[in-house]
């Protein structure tokens, strides 16, 4: 994603000055499509891949409802729905402005409340060089609940719904904005050379750092490592649902790569975003016959949790590039991607940090690999400056994240009790089964 | 009267089922159950971690019939679960004292 054009408004204004007639009047207002036909169509791309991300939240919540056992769903359900719209209005309240501030320091500036086109906007007070704000906000604030929906993934089964809230306000509306805002808004990391097309960093590892904080804080599951050190599995309830999270996810990820082009107003530009997918869909389908055929190797028996995991671990992969690469490139940074995920989701289990669905390998891990193949495809891309820019996303969402989960732990707790939590979290704090009839009728 | 409880591979179902029909049974409870044996469990492997399967699907049979008929029911069901291998399932016979169909009131042998 490039940074923003800021020629807002005033470009046009010049030639509405002089209107002798009224003749003469509509022929200087009323431009070609060449004019605005890159502001409609970009506009256009937003709002669809604005669409398809949207729908990612969707393939979070149906992956997540999957994974988790089935006393737990009801759950997963509410905190993805509400995590989407506690994150569409904390986007539009600071979120936005604070992400693209405009002229900043480069780190920090707090923005106010978004604020839309004028209906039906004339051509001469539209951002003709970009898209319309509407579509610019709607398709920034789909990106940001993709970053709150990977950490209620890792944090299934166990946190309160309130505590996980009150992060995702705070993760929605002031920490991604400002981390976000270093690279697309045209921070300091931008200027610095850092390289993050459509988010492996920006979206990715930062919700996965959040996510590895609030683990980390959490504790696992109860049963989930034995007194002996052992790894006991917990497996989901539902793999059909899984599956189906991940087919949405990855439908969902043409939008999320493909409209960070920023634009289709041109034929390269067009013709970008048909690149994009084609490699987009190519990382994706590397990454799951990576890890299924690894998982047969080294279990014996194909895993399809990890061939799951591994098709979005291909994703997140090329995330950060997925215009440059060839589709040989994409095919092998997405290869890379599943390996990571094979091997790192039992090295978390040995660490005892408990992640529900793998949303830290996922995200975190392969979205760190995908920021350093950048330099394979990309000549404008440097080892040193990206590895400065996945350091400084790490350092600050990690620590925050790490204060704001001691701080919430301390003040209202952010864990449900033993019984709770064993009686499953539906009926106990929600009074409601996802699947009543099973255990009623 | 005899209680004729069986365990079975679960895919042995239908064909201990028509082995019954085809000797007169006319009618049995099916339940799925997991447990243990001789065939003890196995190891399994999920994301990585192995784990134990320490029960293992079975189907339970529950055949009430005359005592005349118990004999047969057994042999006919040891012959069609049977696969040579170890799980193959367990039948054991216990009394029953009483009978009853609740649509009409017949008792014991009558009510089978």
């Amino acid at each position: 994603m490039t940074i923003k054009s800021f020629t807002k408004k005033g470009l046009a204004s010049a030639a509405m000055i002089a209107v002798p007639s009224l003749a003469l009047a509509q022929d200087a207002a009323a431009p070609g499509f060449d004019e605005i036909g890159p502001y409609i169509m970009t506009t256009l791309l937003f709002c669809m891949a604005g669409f398809l991300v949207f729908f990612m939240a969707c393939g979070f919540a149906m992956l997540e409802g999957g994974l988790v056992r089935s006393k737990n769903v009801t759950m997963q359900m509410t905190k993805n729905i509400a995590l989407y719209s506690v994150a569409a209005i904390m986007y539009w309240l600071i979120g936005f402005n604070t992400m693209y501030p405009g002229d900043f320091n480069g780190y920090f500036a707090i923005g106010g409340q978004t604020v839309l086109d004028a209906v039906g906007v004339a051509a001469a007070d539209a951002d003709l060089g970009y898209a319309s704000i509407g579509s610019d906000f709607f398709f920034q604030l789909v990106f940001v609940a993709a970053t709150a929906s990977i950490v209620s993934g890792a944090l299934a089964e166990r946190i309160k719904l309130w505590p996980f809230l009150a992060f995702v306000v705070v993760l929605t509306g002031v920490m991604y904005p400002i981390s976000g805002s270093w690279q697309w808004g045209g921070g300091w990391l931008s200027e610095a050379g850092f390289s993050d097309f459509a988010g492996s960093t920006v979206v990715h590892s930062v919700g996965g750092w959040a996510a590895l904080a609030g683990a980390i804080v959490l504790g696992p599951r109860i049963g989930k490592y034995s007194k002996d050190g052992k790894v006991i599995p917990i497996p989901g309830s539902n793999l059909a649902l899984a599956t189906l999270g991940t087919f949405i996810l990855w439908l969902g990820w043409f939008g999320f790569n493909g409209g960070s082009q920023l634009a289709m107003g041109t034929v390269g530009d067009v013709s970008d975003v048909s690149r994009i997918f084609a490699n987009t869909n190519m990382a994706a389908a590397a990454g799951a016959v990576t890890a299924l055929i690894l998982t047969q190797v080294m279990y014996k028996k194909p895993d399809l949790t990890m061939v799951l995991n591994g098709a979005l671990a291909g994703l997140v992969s090329i995330t950060a590039e997925p215009l440059a690469p060839t589709l040989f490139g994409a095919l092998w940074i997405g290869a890379v991607g599943g390996v990571i995920v094979v091997f790192t989701v039992p090295m978390l289990d040995k660490l005892k940090i408990d992640d529900v669905v793998g949303a830290i390998p996922v995200h975190l891990f392969a979205g760190i690999w995908g920021t350093i193949a950048v330099i394979f495809y990309n000549g404008d891309a440097s080892l040193g400056t990206q590895l400065l820019g996945i350091a400084a996303y790490g350092a600050f969402t990690f620590v925050a994240s790490l204060v704001l989960w001691f701080i919430l732990k301390a003040v209202i707790g952010i864990r449900v009790g033993e019984e709770e939590e064993i009686n499953g979290l539906d009926m106990t704090e929600l009074g409601m089964e996802a699947y009543p009839e099973f255990s009623k009728s | 009267m005899k209680l004729i409880i069986a365990t079975i591979k679960p895919f042995k179902l239908e064909e201990v089922r028509e082995a019954l029909t085809d000797i007169g049974v006319r009618g049995m409870m099916v339940t799925e159950i997991k447990g243990f044996g001789s065939q003890s469990g196995h190891t399994e492997i999920y994301r990585g971690a192995e784990y134990a399967v320490n029960f293992v699907p079975k189907i339970k049979l529950e055949i009430a019939v005359s005592a005349a008929m118990a004999d047969q029911v057994v042999e006919a069901i040891t012959k069609a679960a049977r696969t040579g291998k170890i799980g193959d399932g367990k039948i054991f016979v216990l009394d029953i004292q009483q009978a009853m169909r609740v649509r009409t009131g017949e008792t014991n042998d009558d009510a089978l």
